[in-house]
């Protein structure tokens, strides 16, 4: 990322020289900053109702019901999660954090997942099998509502904001069962 | 087929909210309080995600004024026109798996440029909400038990990302244009 956020100005600064449209490019710079602002700024009223509404799923125990029901079919891809009862857990709440648009929750459930797995690793530098698939899952991203995007697009003034969020549902959904099946079909190849 | 899934788009938050709701009343949680606690939140993570806002529209912004872009474009254009994928959305399809904040910056970018009914921003929409930072979430879960050897960790990953991206361009493509 340090990389990439140099090379972007070094070289926009460059092309700018050559095109003569250095003053373009100053300005703009100038302007962005103030736009970057506004967007965070008009995600905070969206932000703000949504976390309410999740933090009622979760102090109800919506969002732990959610977890007990999906442990079933996880065990079903994380085999060897069957004697660690507290890893298999904590993968199950990450993934439910997750789907409802709280990756702030799910992290820390996230890392004691991979903390519970690693207890029973022999193999303390290299990642097991359910290491490697939970992560890949977890960059899937599944995602129920994209609450940040919706705040967005209504900021913005969208007409219909919600019309993404079935295709967004459906693209999630294909991204995460593709991961799990390259995570189940690589783990052969990389012994 | 697509008419009836765009209209249920439209049940989708009133649905889970209404479930949320009723959970909440059958257990009787106080709903009220646990919503001001929640969303006092949202401040923070707003405030929280502005310096990468700036970071990365200062830089898309001078990458755009400086004709730097039309490099990139015009070296892309060809492959995007065969697709039928709006060229505003190629550097998106770079972002969204290095950084989540960037992404956004991004396609608030996209939504100035091409307005916020436009399809490049639908496309671009879909492809930031269906989108984890891949290289973000390997670093922090596996930095956090010190696994050295990611395997096939990322590759999968990255795999699942391409996938995503080309589902997001195809089911964009089937509902939002005719």
């Amino acid at each position: 990322m340090n990389y990439i956020f140099a090379f972007l100005l070094l070289f926009s600064f460059i092309c700018a020289i050559v095109n003569n449209r250095l003053d373009l490019a100053v300005n703009s710079m100038l302007k962005s900053t103030k736009d970057a602002i506004e967007v965070a700024f008009s995600l905070i009223g969206i932000m703000a109702f949504w976390l309410g509404m999740v933090n009622i799923a979760k102090k109800s125990g919506l969002m732990n019901l959610f977890s007990k029901i999906i442990k079933k079919p996880l065990l079903f891809l994380f085999p060897d999660l069957k004697e660690n009862n507290e890893a298999l857990s904590n993968v199950a709440l990450n993934i439910s954090a997750n789907a409802l648009g709280l990756s702030n929750a799910a992290t820390p459930f996230g890392i004691k997942a991979m903390e519970n797995m690693q207890e029973q690793n022999k193999k303390k530098r290299v990642a097991t099998n359910s290491m490697c698939l939970f992560l890949a899952i977890n960059t899937a991203g599944f995602q129920i509502v994209p609450a940040v995007v919706l705040a967005l697009l209504t900021a913005k003034g969208m007409e219909n904001p919600s019309q993404i969020i079935i295709p967004t549902l459906i693209v999630t959904t294909i991204a995460f069962i593709s991961a799990i099946i390259f995570s189940k079909l690589l783990e052969r190849v990389f012994k | 087929m697509i008419k009836v899934l765009n209209s249920l788009s439209l049940y989708i938050l009133p649905l889970i909210i209404g479930i949320i709701l009723i959970h909440a009343i059958i257990k009787k949680t106080p709903s009220y309080e646990c919503f001001i606690e929640g969303a006092s939140e949202g401040f923070s993570i707003a405030v929280k995600i502005i310096p990468y806002l700036v970071a990365i529209m200062v830089c898309t912004a001078v990458f755009r004024a400086s004709g730097a872009i039309d490099i990139l474009e015009n070296m892309l254009k060809p492959i995007f026109d065969f697709f039928k994928v709006p060229i505003e959305t190629a550097i998106i399809m770079f972002t969204r798996s290095l950084s989540g904040s960037a992404t956004l910056g991004v396609l608030a970018d996209i939504i100035n440029q091409t307005g916020v009914n436009s399809y490049a921003t639908k496309l671009a929409a879909v492809i930031t909400g269906s989108s984890e930072t891949t290289f973000y979430v390997a670093s922090v879960y596996f930095g956090a038990v010190k696994i050295r050897k990611f395997r096939h960790a990322l590759l999968a990953g990255i795999l699942a990302d391409i996938v995503g991206l080309v589902a997001a361009v195809l089911i964009c493509a089937i509902f939002f244009l005719d």
